[in-house]
C-alpha cells in the first residue's frame, strides 16, 4: 500500500446522555479538536465522510443531519452507514486513489435517544426470524455461550475482562465508565441473557470521534506526529447466525492476516505492542484476540488471568477503557483507531502502553461480529 | 499501488417493476449481480469487494451490508454500505470508483436495490429532514421539489407545459428500454389532465415507485484491458451534498449540479459542455428538472432550458440526447436509480445499449440527485484518462 | 468562556418513525410457510453444487452463488448448537421472560435455525442436547407455526 497516514483526531467525552447536544454539536466538537490536532483549517480538508446509522439516528439520511458541522457545504462528500472504522476505510480509498490529499472522517451515534434492543432486533431477516425477538444481546449471548462451551472459558474468566478494562478507563478522562471492580461484582451484577451478566455487557452511550488522514505528500506538512497506516482490511461472514460457527470469527481471522500481510507483520504476537478491540461485551475481547492470532486459539482467557493484557503486560488490550467503558455505536471502531494513534504517539497520559511502535484497532458490524474491519498503524512509514 | 484508472467492465439489472412479490430483497439483488457478472463474464469469485447502497427506512432492514450477502455474494468477503439518500445509487459508484483506484482492490462489484414496494415511501423520506425544524412541516420528495418549480418558473416565466415536454420525451425513450418499470407514450395533454400533486406538478410528471436492483462491475486499468472488449472509463467524479436545512437552499437553481458540473469539466478539460458531451443519463425524478437543471451544467443559458428541449436536442437523435433509457420518470427504485444511470451511461460509453444507443459516444455524464438538493456526478469516456 | 446554555433547560423531543411494512417473501420462503402451515413440514434447499442443505431454505447458495433447485424435508428434530436464557425484559422481546432461544441444527440440514426452547429448566439446557420442534394446532404460515423446540427424553 503506497503511504497514507492519520495526522488528526478528535473525540467527544463519551457520555450516557448528552442532553444538551445534537448529533451537528457533538460532531462539531470532535472535528474541530481534529482540526486543532493536526494544526489544520476546515480549509485544509479536501474531501468528508461521515459515518452514521439512519436506524440509530432515527432519521433517514442520517447523514444529512452533520452535514454542515463536518464542514461539508462547498466539498466533496459522501457517507458510510456502519462503524467508523469502515468509514475511515473508505476516507482512506479516497486519499489512496490520488483524487484528493486529505479526507476529514466522522462517526456519531446517540444511543440515548433510542432503545438499542428495537434497534439491532431490525437486523434479523424481517421474513424469517425478526419476530422470534433476539438482538444484538441475546444474539451475543448466544455467541458467547458457543465460544465458552468450545473454549472452556468461564464465565469467572470473561467477568476479569471487565474487571481489566473498566479499570483502565479510571485513567482515561473521555471514558464513560471508570470503575473500581471485583469479577465477583460482575458475577453478582444483574444476569441479562445468559451467560452475560450486566457487567459483560458494554453500555449505552453517546459520543463522536473524527480523525483526519493524509496522503504522503501532506501527512507531514501539518504537524510533525503522523501515524502511519501499515495494513488494513475488512470482510463478511455468513449473514443467517446458524450459517455460521459462532464460536469463531472466522471473516476477523481473514481480514486480520490480510491486514497484517499488507503491513509485512509475519508474527503478530511479538510485532503489535498495543490493540484497541470491540469489546461489546467481555467474552468477544478474547474471541477477537484468538481470531487475531494476538494469542492462541482458546488460550485468551489464561493469559488474561496472568495479566499478559494489561497495561503493564506484553499486550495491552483496550488501554483505554475500552467499549465495556463507554460504547456510542458507529463512533465506537473510530475511536479505537484514534486511542492506536495516541498510544504510537505516547500521548495517551496515564494509560500510556510503553514503547508501542505498532498497534492494532478493530470495528464491527452487523450481529455477533458478522463483519470486521481492521487497521494495523504504525508509529514508523 | 496507488493510483489507478478505472473502468466499467460490466453491468446488469432487474426488470423493474412497481411489485416483486415473487422474490425477497437478497433475491432481488441476486438477479443483478447475476446479470452483472454474466455480462463481464465473470464468477463471484472474481471479485475482491463489494459496494452495496439502499435506504434503511424503505425496507427496515438494519446492516444491510451484512444481511445481504447471501444474495450480494458478500459471504467471506469485504463488503461496505453507502447510504446517502436519493443519491445512493451515484454514491455507491464513486464509492466502487475509489476503492478500485486507491490500488487495494483490482475488481469491486457495486450494488444499489430498492424494494420501495415493502413500505410509505413518503412517510420514510419525511423522516429524512431535522425532527426538530423541518419534518413536521414538511411532508416527502414532492414538496421540495414542487418549490423548485414555482421558484424557477417565477425567475424564468416557464410554464407547466414546458415540464410536460419532459415528460413527453423521456416516457417515450423509456419504450426503447426494456427494464424500464412505464413503457408508454403520453401526450403533452395527457400530462396536463393527469391529477396535480402539488402545484405545478401533475401525476404523469414525476417517478414512480419501484422494486428493482443494478450491479456494476468496475476494474482497474491493469486489469480492465484483458476482461473486456468495450470499456467505459471513469475520468472524474464529484459529490456536492451542500444543504443541511430546507431553508438555505438557493430555489430555483440547483446550486449543487453547477459546482459538480464545474468540477468535473475542470479535471476533464472540457469547454462546451453541450458540443462535448454525446449523452446525458440524468437523475430527474420530475420533469421541469429537466430545463432547470441543464441550466445549471452550463448545456445552455440561464432561462433557456425550455427552448433547447422544445427545439428536439435532447431527444434521440438530437444534438445531446438526455436519458435514451427513459430515465427516473420511468423507473425509480430508490437505491438503484443513480446507479441505473451510471450503468446506463457506461452502456452507452460501450457501445452496448441496444436500440436506445446514441450513436458515436465520446463522454457520457450520469447523475445522482436526493438529500437536500444534493448532486453526484460522474463523467465516463471512451478514451482512457490521460490524467 | 461564558456558558450561553446557563439557565437553560434543554428540550427533549419525542418522536417516533412509524412506517408500515409488508415485506415479500419471494416464492422460496412462501414455499417453506406453506409447508409448514398445511402439513407441518419443514424444508430446507439444497445446493446441487455443493450438497449443503440450507433452512431457512436459500434460493441461492451463498458460496457458490447458484440457485438451489431441489427441496429437502428436513426432520422435525435436531441437536443443539447454541442457547441463551434471557432473564431481563428487553424490549424486543414477545414474551415474558425468562425467554429460551435456540440455535437447533435439525438432522439433515447443514445449518442451524433460530427458535424458541421451552419445556425444559435453564440447568437441564445442554450443547448437543436433542430436540423435536412442537407445532401449535392453529397455524398462520409463521415460523412461529413452530412453537418452540423441546427435549426429546
Amino acid at each position: 500500500m503506497e503511504n497514507a497516514a492519520i495526522i488528526g483526531i478528535g473525540m467527544t467525552k463519551i457520555e450516557a446522555n448528552k442532553v444538551r447536544e445534537t448529533f451537528a454539536d457533538m460532531v462539531w466538537e470532535a472535528v474541530n479538536k481534529a482540526l486543532n490536532d493536526a494544526q489544520m483549517t476546515i480549509n485544509d480538508i479536501d474531501n468528508i465522510i461521515t459515518t452514521s446509522n439512519d436506524f440509530w439516528d432515527g432519521r433517514t439520511i442520517s447523514c444529512m443531519a452533520v452535514g454542515d458541522a463536518s464542514g461539508a457545504r462547498n466539498k466533496n462528500v459522501s457517507c458510510v452507514e456502519g462503524d467508523g472504522t469502515f468509514g475511515a476505510f473508505y476516507g482512506l480509498t479516497r486519499v489512496l486513489s490520488g483524487s484528493y490529499g486529505t479526507t476529514l472522517v466522522t462517526a456519531h451515534s446517540k444511543g440515548s435517544e433510542s432503545i438499542s434492543s428495537l434497534i439491532t432486533n431490525a437486523a434479523f431477516d424481517p421474513i424469517y426470524d425478526r419476530s422470534l425477538g433476539m438482538d444484538m444481546i441475546t444474539a451475543c449471548a448466544m455467541q458467547a455461550t458457543a465460544y465458552m462451551y468450545r473454549t472452556g472459558t468461564t464465565s469467572k474468566q470473561i467477568a476479569q475482562v471487565s474487571v481489566k478494562n473498566h479499570g483502565n478507563a479510571k485513567n482515561n478522562p473521555m471514558s464513560q465508565l471508570p470503575m473500581d471492580i471485583t469479577v465477583e461484582d460482575v458475577l453478582n451484577s444483574e444476569m441479562i441473557s445468559d451467560p452475560l451478566h450486566k457487567l459483560d455487557c458494554s453500555p449505552v452511550s453517546d459520543g463522536c470521534c473524527a480523525i483526519i488522514i493524509a496522503n504522503k505528500d501532506r501527512a507531514l506538512k501539518y504537524n510533525d506526529k503522523p501515524v502511519w497506516i501499515k495494513g488494513v482490511s475488512f470482510c463478511s461472514d455468513s449473514y443467517f447466525l446458524g450459517d455460521r460457527d459462532l464460536s469463531k470469527a472466522a471473516s476477523l481471522t481473514k481480514a486480520t492476516n490480510a491486514a497484517y500481510k499488507m503491513a509485512g507483520i509475519n508474527n503478530p504476537k511479538d510485532e503489535i505492542q498495543v490493540a484497541e478491540l470491540y469489546d461489546a461485551f467481555t467474552y468477544q475481547e478474547l474471541m477477537w484476540l484468538e481470531a487475531m492470532g494476538l494469542c492462541d486459539d482458546g488460550k485468551g482467557s489464561e493469559l488474561l488471568e496472568n495479566k499478559y493484557f494489561d497495561i503493564g503486560g506484553k499486550l495491552p488490550v483496550n488501554p483505554s477503557g475500552g467499549l465495556l467503558s463507554g460504547h456510542p455505536v458507529i463512533a465506537a471502531g473510530l475511536i479505537r483507531i484514534a486511542e492506536i494513534v495516541k498510544q504510537l504517539r505516547g500521548e495517551a497520559g496515564k494509560y500510556q502502553v510503553h514503547g508501542a511502535k505498532l498497534g492494532v484497532a478493530q470495528g464491527v458490524n452487523g450481529l455477533a461480529g458478522q463483519s470486521h474491519c481492521v487497521w494495523v498503524l504504525g508509529k514508523e512509514k | 499501488m496507488g493510483k489507478k484508472r478505472v473502468a466499467i467492465i460490466g453491468t446488469g439489472q432487474t426488470y423493474h417493476k412497481s411489485h416483486r412479490p415473487d422474490v425477497n430483497g437478497q433475491e432481488l439483488i441476486h438477479e443483478a449481480v447475476s446479470s452483472a457478472l454474466c455480462d463481464a463474464d465473470l464468477t463471484i469469485a472474481d471479485i475482491d469487494a463489494i459496494v452495496i447502497g439502499n435506504m434503511d427506512h424503505f425496507e427496515g432492514i438494519n446492516y444491510v451490508d451484512c444481511w445481504s450477502v447471501d444474495g450480494s455474494g458478500g459471504v467471506m468477503k469485504p463488503i461496505i454500505k453507502l447510504t446517502t439518500g436519493g443519491t445512493t445509487g451515484s454514491t455507491i459508484a464513486i464509492g466502487g470508483y475509489h476503492l478500485v483506484a486507491s490500488g487495494l482492490f483490482e475488481k469491486v462489484l457495486v450494488i444499489g436495490w430498492e424494494k420501495n414496494s415493502e413500505s410509505d415511501t413518503t412517510g420514510a423520506i419525511t423522516t429524512a429532514f431535522d425532527p426538530v425544524w423541518d419534518r413536521l412541516v414538511f411532508a416527502g420528495a414532492i414538496s421540495g421539489l414542487a418549490v423548485e418549480a414555482q421558484a424557477y418558473m417565477a425567475r424564468y416565466g416557464a410554464t407547466d407545459r414546458d415540464g410536460a415536454r419532459v415528460s413527453v420525451r423521456d416516457r417515450k425513450h423509456a419504450c426503447n428500454n426494456p427494464h424500464a418499470q412505464l413503457r408508454k407514450e403520453v401526450t403533452i395533454e395527457d400530462v396536463l389532465a393527469s391529477p396535480m400533486l402539488a402545484d405545478p406538478i401533475h401525476l404523469l410528471d414525476v417517478c414512480p415507485r419501484t422494486d428493482g436492483a443494478c450491479a456494476v462491475i468496475m476494474a482497474n486499468e491493469d486489469v480492465a484491458p484483458k476482461l473486456a472488449s468495450k470499456l467505459d472509463w471513469i475520468w472524474a467524479t464529484s459529490s456536492r451534498h451542500k444543504y443541511t436545512y430546507i431553508g438555505d437552499v438557493n430555489w430555483g437553481e440547483l446550486d449543487s449540479m453547477y459546482n459538480a458540473s464545474r468540477e468535473i469539466y475542470k479535471k476533464a478539460g472540457i469547454k462546451e459542455p453541450n458540443k462535448e458531451i454525446s449523452v446525458i443519463e440524468l437523475y430527474q425524478p420530475y420533469s421541469f428538472a429537466g430545463i432547470i437543471w441543464i441550466e445549471d451544467m452550463g448545456i445552455v443559458p440561464r432561462g433557456k432550458g425550455a427552448e433547447y428541449i422544445w427545439s428536439g436536442a435532447t431527444d434521440m437523435g438530437g444534438e445531446l440526447p438526455i436519458n435514451p433509457s427513459g430515465g427516473v420518470i420511468a423507473c425509480n427504485p430508490i437505491g438503484a436509480t443513480g446507479l441505473i444511470r451510471c450503468a446506463e451511461a457506461a452502456m452507452q460509453v460501450m457501445g452496448k445499449a441496444d436500440i436506445r444507443q446514441v450513436p458515436d459516444v465520446n463522454f457520457a455524464i450520469s447523475t445522482g440527485f436526493g438529500g437536500c438538493m444534493w448532486t453526484d456526478m460522474i463523467l465516463h469516456g471512451q478514451k482512457k484518462p490521460d490524467f | 468562556m461564558t456558558d450561553i446554555f446557563k439557565d437553560i433547560e434543554p428540550m427533549v423531543y419525542k418522536s417516533q418513525i412509524n412506517v408500515p411494512y409488508s415485506w415479500w417473501a419471494g416464492k422460496t420462503a412462501s414455499k417453506f410457510f406453506t409447508e409448514l402451515k398445511e402439513n407441518k413440514k419443514i424444508m430446507g434447499t439444497k445446493c446441487d453444487k455443493c450438497s449443503k442443505v440450507y433452512v431457512p431454505p436459500r434460493k441461492i447458495c451463498p458460496f457458490c452463488f447458484k440457485e438451489n433447485q431441489a427441496w429437502v424435508e428436513l426432520s422435525d428434530e435436531g441437536i443443539l448448537l447454541s442457547y441463551t436464557i434471557v432473564r431481563k425484559q428487553l424490549a424486543s422481546l414477545p414474551k415474558k421472560v425468562p425467554v429460551i432461544y435456540g440455535l437447533i441444527k435439525l438432522d439433515g440440514a447443514d445449518t442451524g435455525l433460530l427458535h424458541f426452547i421451552d419445556e425444559v429448566l435453564p440447568k437441564d439446557i445442554k450443547i448437543g442436547m436433542r430436540l423435536k420442534a412442537c407445532f401449535l394446532e392453529e397455524r398462520a404460515g409463521k415460523i412461529q407455526d413452530i412453537g418452540y423446540f423441546k427435549p426429546i427424553n
